[in-house]
């Protein structure tokens, strides 16, 4: 094998991004560029299907590796993708599709610069998944400030400037104590090559100080409890395929690297803050979903609702078990799908209405039955209803959770019950009840493409609640070898 | 007398430098022509120098007080391209303000001339020598717009600060040379006893003046007003072409004489490197002005590069030669930008002037948006690979604290880079600005930006020419 799969995968959205560019003074034709950026994104998007068709479920081995000397003696180019990796690269390859159709209403002013930012920015969600040196993956993490950046501020709401400074400030800072450690790692250990890290592994006493550097980056990232307040204000603001992005994709980097890096790299520094994230975990679990309640602002409610999502995510990883782990990506990829789906539904009503209040709706299930039925789809699987993607996740974690430790599970399973209660007030309230608002007759229903992308969301989120065999197969063997290093440092070092 | 033909840069920028003032004095209207012949004689030093010394051992003259070595001739070669790029840009900007004269490329040529003579001293009395004759060009350069107030008064107060400065520096060289008998680098390193408290006074006093020269906190006072007052031309070279020469004889004072003697002057550098730092960054929040804007961001940049030094390692040294060549590429690129803000013979220089400059201008913005993103150390801009290295080699010394306070104050300076942009591209818009520009100013912003963005290509080039700097 040895067509660069990986790199093209990250090369395509550029060179695309790049060809836009370049072509934007000659045509006013605002379709032709659209229909370019969506071309680049299916290849991608059919590209990374043939890679998982080629994946090999039956080892844990970093495959499609490419390396090259990038920095002489420094850093090398190193990418690569295993099991826990290959399922995030299609999540992205899969949203960033479904992105570019949906700008066709929300999207008004510099089409074109929207379409690059939106297609750099691909590049860089999935040059994170897919590097293996420390220092690319942090060169990727923290490039996707610049185009999250121009995306919330130029085309976002009211307080643009705000959310985004807020934004990138954050991120920011957590992620500047992230490379001192990467640094400190390259003179501790003299290399940043992940898979090299992996076999020699860290001495314990530098793991807990690196281990809070990578997790202050996280935590900002995921978002966790208390740092977690960019993210309402960011989605609010953003247009309908900003927090799309962002809800999906952007939030998975972190979760991807707690299980890649902080579990990898540093297993006895995270036995021994474990206790740590579960409180955190707990918090952001229980805390935002009683927020969610409260909001009069749909965005911001899942807003709120990915907060808590993301924080059985973490919950899931540091269990460090078999199915916490499992169910902690499988909630991931339903999130992404779910979040998404979820934020687009909004945006249909938004287009239409101009309102993101929900106060201002109600009683629209008459009006515009199949957005009602898509809508109540994902409200359901966001609550984690079986036989949706989202029961799968969160019943593996909340097992896993039961095994360790007892309390924390039946907080974390308060917070289930929360969440049902936040997504069917917010359902009833939006789509039930009785029609005051006169305006809204004069809503129409779902056009081609909003059903197209919220069919295209609704199907995997039905099948992996149904069938998340495929999911699992890829990601377990490489989990299970994880999980075993980990035992193995834990146990070693005691 | 050997090797005299290793000073052939400096003894044909020095004729030429006659020649120049005489075809002035008799020719008449000859400042279009001088213009040009200055031009080819920064860009035919350059290539006498790159060709003569860039790959020579270190070699001595002059009784030992001139030194020739890949630092050395590095360092000039990077001065005179900067030089060469400021005077190439200038021209139009100067005729604006009718101040396009014969004197402009003389002086910068003179300062240039002090600088190359600074780069390669290896002696306090050359160093000295070398640092009053560019600073006298440069106090000429700085009021170059005399009929203009703020010109006048910046070129004041650059000539009674620095004359202060560069006393205190003499003051030091006395102690020095009272102490050890000797005023040459090499001599000295081998006359000192390490606990001789008036050794340590010396080092202070010369690192205070040197301080002074590259504008570090807190001796920075003097930049913002100066930046703000000269002719913007005159501050792109300000920015940029003084400092490199200070830098070096920063490294070479520290590492060659008194490399003995880190334990006393690391502290000072890393105070005066997190002062720059921090200083810069939170002093630059509250600016209006794009030139003070930038001589509080130039502050905090020199933080940096005095961060690689403080490590007392080659690395560092390195890392801090690295810093500088990115910042300058930088700094040429922002200038650029300013250069083209012209609507009917006026040069606008407030940060709001730039609103909206998106939707008039897409290249432009497009280019300063990726210049600034790069000044705020973004990956995978150039600017984050220059702050990379500085603070790979400071860890690499353990230094922690100044790692940690140096990336923080990147998130602060990060905040007035991002107001800047915001200003470009979610503010309404304002008149278009003239599109009829210098073609060697479009060439100047397109490769700066294109070296800036393709950088993180093939980042070998500029570590493999740097590594063979060697000076421990």
């Amino acid at each position: 094998m040895n067509f660069p799969i990986l790199s093209s995968l990250i090369l395509l959205p550029s060179i695309g991004a790049l060809f836009l560019f370049f072509t934007k003074s000659k045509s006013e034709n605002k379709i032709t560029a659209k229909y370019v950026a969506l071309f680049t994104s299916l290849v991608n998007f059919f590209l990374s299907i043939y890679l998982w068709f080629l994946f090999d479920q039956t080892t844990s081995a970093f495959q499609f590796v490419e390396d090259r000397i990038w920095i002489e003696g420094l850093i090398n180019y190193k990418v690569g993708v295993d099991g826990i990796s290959i399922l995030f690269i299609i999540l992205t390859t899969f949203i960033t599709p479904l992105c570019i159709i949906s700008v066709n209403n929300s999207v008004t002013k510099r089409l074109n610069e929207f379409l690059i930012a939106i297609l750099v920015m691909e590049t860089f969600m999935i040059g994170v998944f897919c590097s293996l040196d420390l220092v690319v993956f942090y060169l990727f993490f923290e490039a996707g400030l610049i185009p999250m950046f121009l995306i919330i501020g130029i085309w976002g709401g009211a307080r643009r400037v705000y959310s985004a400074f807020k934004f990138f400030l954050f991120t920011l800072l957590g992620s500047v104590l992230m490379l001192v450690a990467i640094i400190s790692i390259y003179w501790i250990t003299g290399t940043t090559d992940v898979v090299q890290l992996y076999e020699l592994g860290i001495d314990t006493k530098y793991q807990n100080l690196l281990w809070l550097a990578f997790f202050s980056s996280f935590a900002v990232k995921t978002p966790m409890w208390p740092v977690h307040t960019w993210l309402p204000d960011a989605h609010v603001e953003a247009p309908t395929a900003g927090s799309v992005l962002l809800a999906a994709i952007l939030l998975k980097m972190a979760g991807y690297g707690f299980i890649r890096f902080s579990l990898g790299l540093f297993p006895s520094a995270s036995e021994v803050f474990t206790p740590l994230i579960y409180t955190l975990s707990v918090v952001a679990i229980i805390f935002t979903s009683l927020i969610a309640l409260m909001q009069e602002d749909m965005k911001k409610l899942i807003a709120y609702s990915s907060v808590a999502h993301m924080g059985f995510v973490t919950l899931g990883i540091f269990t460090i078990q078999q199915q916490g782990i499992e169910g902690s990506i499988i909630q991931m990829i339903s999130h992404g799908l779910v979040s998404a789906a979820l934020f687009l539904c909004v945006g249909v009503v938004y287009d239409r209405m101009h309102s993101r209040l929900i106060a201002t709706y109600g009683g629209i299930v008459t009006i515009i039955p199949k957005y009602a039925i898509l809508f109540m789809v994902f409200t359901l699987a966001a609550l984690g209803l079986p036989g949706t993607s989202g029961f799968v996740g969160e019943f593996l974690i909340l097992m896993a959770a039961f095994k360790d430790n007892f309390l924390v599970a039946v907080l974390a399973s308060l917070g289930v019950i929360i969440g049902a209660a936040y997504m069917l007030w917010l359902y009833k309230r939006v789509i039930f009840g009785k029609l005051i608002n006169s305006e809204l007759k004069k809503m129409i229903d779902l056009n081609r493409s909003e059903a197209f992308t919220l069919t295209c969301l609704a199907i995997p989120t039905l099948y992996f609640g149904f069938y998340p065999e495929p999911l699992i197969n890829t990601i377990e063997v490489s989990i299970s070898d994880l999980i075993d290093t980990y035992n193995f440092s834990v146990v070693s070092k005691q | 007398m050997n090797n005299i033909e290793l000073i052939f840069p400096e003894i044909f920028i020095s004729l030429s430098i006659m020649f120049l003032l005489i075809l002035g004095v008799f020719k008449k209207d000859s400042s279009k022509i001088i213009h040009n012949i200055s031009l080819l004689v920064l860009l035919v030093t350059a290539v006498i120098t790159f060709n003569e010394t860039l790959s020579i051992n270190p070699t001595t003259l002059f009784n030992k007080s001139i030194i020739i070595d890949y630092l050395s001739s590095f360092m000039k070669i990077i001065t005179l391209l900067a030089a060469f790029v400021v005077l190439l840009i200038s021209s139009n900007y100067l005729r604006t303000f009718k101040i396009f004269k014969i004197e402009y490329p003389i002086l910068i040529l003179s300062s240039v001339l002090g600088m190359m003579i600074m780069i390669s001293s290896n002696d306090l009395i050359v160093f000295y020598m070398g640092l009053e004759l560019q600073s006298l060009a440069l106090y000429v350069l700085a009021t170059f717009n005399r009929d203009q107030l703020k010109s006048s008064e910046a070129g004041l107060k650059y000539f009674v600060l620095s004359a202060l400065s560069s006393g205190l520096l003499l003051y030091g060289c006395s102690l020095i040379y009272g102490f050890t008998g000797s005023t040459n680098f090499n001599v000295i390193s081998t006359q000192f006893t390490t606990n001789e408290y008036a050794i340590t006074f010396g080092i202070v006093f010369i690192l205070v003046g040197l301080a002074f020269k590259i504008s570090a906190v807190p001796f920075h006072m003097w930049a913002p007003d100066v930046y703000e007052g000269s002719p913007t031309s005159v501050t792109l070279f300000f920015t940029m072409v003084p400092k490199i020469a200070a830098l070096t004889v920063f490294i070479r004072f520290l590492y060659v004489p008194f490399l003995n003697l880190i334990d006393q002057w690391q502290m000072i550098l890393v105070f005066l490197s997190i002062a720059s730092m921090l200083f810069g960054a939170i002093a630059a929040i509250g600016q209006r002005n794009l030139k003070r804007l930038i001589a509080y961001s130039s502050i905090s940049h020199i933080g940096y590069a005095l961060a690689g030094l403080a490590t007392g390692s080659n690395d560092g040294i390195q890392s801090s030669v690295i810093y500088m060549t990115i910042y300058i590429i930088m700094n040429l690129g922002f200038f650029s930008c300013l250069l083209m803000m012209k609507r009917n013979n006026i040069y606008y220089e407030q940060i709001d002037d730039l609103s909206g400059l998106s939707k008039n201008h897409p290249l432009l913005s497009i280019s300063l948006l990726i210049i600034l993103f790069s000044l705020a150390g973004i990956p995978p801009l150039a600017g984050f690979f220059a702050k990379f290295y500085i603070f790979k080699s400071v860890i690499e010394q353990s230094m922690y604290f100044l790692a940690i306070v140096g990336l923080l104050s990147t998130v602060v300076a990060a905040f007035y880079y991002l107001r800047i942009i915001k200003i470009m591209y979610f503010d309404e818009e304002k008149d278009s600005y003239d599109k009829d520009h210098n073609l060697w100013l479009k060439l100047s912003l397109t490769v700066s930006t294109i070296l800036i963005l393709m950088y993180f290509i093939f980042p070998s080039e500029l570590i493999d020419a740097v590594s063979k700097i060697n000076i421990i």
